[in-house]
């Protein structure tokens, strides 16, 4: 839902990048999405196509590289990645989980043209 | 719409929609003249760029390695920075639409007395719930976010332009009713404060883990209803530390007073513990 309020914010990066590097056309865009960083992938490809038109990345290819999701565990102290928010910990079995990464929302770097 | 600062729909009470705190600028490629420097970085055949990214063609890379939320997160970041020289301790409540933010801030207001305290109310439309805010005395600001589904730390700064908070003050920021969104905006509060109504389901929490996450404490709230409902009220604890093992719980109906005490000594706890930080600097 909030996928077109990141774009916005991704555009907003690009264009400041490319005003600083003195470039106008960026044809790619490579952005690091968390597991559990809340993100629907499909939206925010959606959102970014429709943001970024009459932007210096107008066009421009959206590559999403997934990052784990990590927690560790209140009662055994593992801490590793995880696959699903509700799954229990791969050491003990127990449920009490605290994510502990997987939340990023990174621009990683941009193509330019 | 820029959603990231609110801008195009936001309006913060008594500001005219579509005015002029459109301070970032959107720098636009056009009418941007291009020079071909020294470096000749934009000829880009026969890895002129020296840079070589498994899948991604010769053309040159510029390393940006930011968050999205960067901007957001800077304005939250001086949110922050503000509250912590007034000593102020700040909330971000947030919840559903309907599980009694608003009732309960006005509950709050009565218990506290005279100590200090403002509210920032989020909706999409309607000065209802700042009216409601103001009628018990306390002062409140508005901030409509038009279209947007979540407040941000730009909005909130305005706000607490309109608000001059006394330093010590609690501030309460109602949150547009929403679990998913706003889990992500930064507002620059302390701390997030979850709340959520007895009538919506045990497990409101696994369906919406982020949220519950990202809070220090969930008031599970309308306990009055409980025995009407068939509600396991254990259940919706286990199901709170399932998705965050740390998140301290209150079972507090804002109509009967059931758990006010508890929620008061908690508000109590973390202002004072604002206040000896700020003392002690």
């Amino acid at each position: 839902m909030h996928e077109m309020s990141l774009c916005e914010g991704i555009r907003e990066v690009v264009e400041a990048q490319a005003a600083a590097h003195d470039v106008n056309r960026i044809t790619r865009v490579r952005v690091e999405i968390g597991r559990f960083a809340g993100v629907e992938k499909p939206a925010l490809a959606f959102a970014f196509e429709v943001v970024m038109r009459g932007s210096v990345a107008d066009g421009a290819t959206l590559e999403m590289i997934d990052l784990p999701g990590r927690a560790s565990c209140f009662d055994c102290g593992h801490e590793g990645e995880i696959d699903d928010r509700l799954a229990p910990c791969p050491r003990c079995g127990g449920g009490r989980l605290m994510p502990t990464g997987g939340d990023e929302m990174r621009i990683k770097d941009l193509e330019v043209a | 719409m820029c959603t990231v600062c609110g801008c195009g729909g936001a309006t913060v009470e008594g500001e005219k929609p579509g005015h002029s705190h459109h301070h970032h600028d959107h720098a636009h490629g056009q009418g941007h003249h291009h020079h071909h420097g020294p470096e000749g970085a934009l000829d880009f055949g026969g890895n002129a760029a020296g840079v070589s990214v498994p899948g991604m063609s010769e053309a040159r890379i510029i390393e940006v390695e930011t968050s999205i939320l960067a901007k957001n997160d800077a304005y939250a970041a001086t949110n922050r920075a503000r509250l912590a020289e007034l000593g102020a301790f700040a909330l971000n409540l947030v919840s559903s639409p309907g599980s009694g933010k608003t009732t309960l801030l006005c509950r709050t207001i009565e218990a506290l007395g005279a100590r200090p305290l403002a509210v920032i109310e989020g909706d999409q439309q309607t000065s209802n719930d700042a009216d409601r805010i103001r009628a018990t005395g306390a002062p409140a600001v508005q901030v409509n976010t038009g279209k947007g589904c979540h407040l941000d730390g730009h909005m909130i700064g305005h706000a607490m332009d309109h608000l001059a908070l006394a330093p010590g003050s609690l501030l309460f920021i109602e949150n547009v009713g929403n679990l998913v969104c706003p889990a992500a905006f930064d507002l620059g509060e302390d701390a997030k404060v979850a709340i959520l109504s007895v009538t919506e389901g045990e497990d409101k929490p696994l369906k919406y883990p982020d949220m519950f996450t990202a809070s220090r404490l969930a008031i599970l709230n309308k306990v009055d209803l409980a025995p009407h409902c068939d509600v396991d009220l254990d259940l919706y604890e286990a199901n709170l530390r399932r998705v965050n093992p740390d998140i301290a719980v209150i079972r507090l109906s804002a109509r009967t007073g059931e758990g006010m005490e508890a929620w008061i000594a908690w508000l109590e706890g973390g202002l004072g513990a604002k206040s000896a930080v700020r003392a002690a600097e």
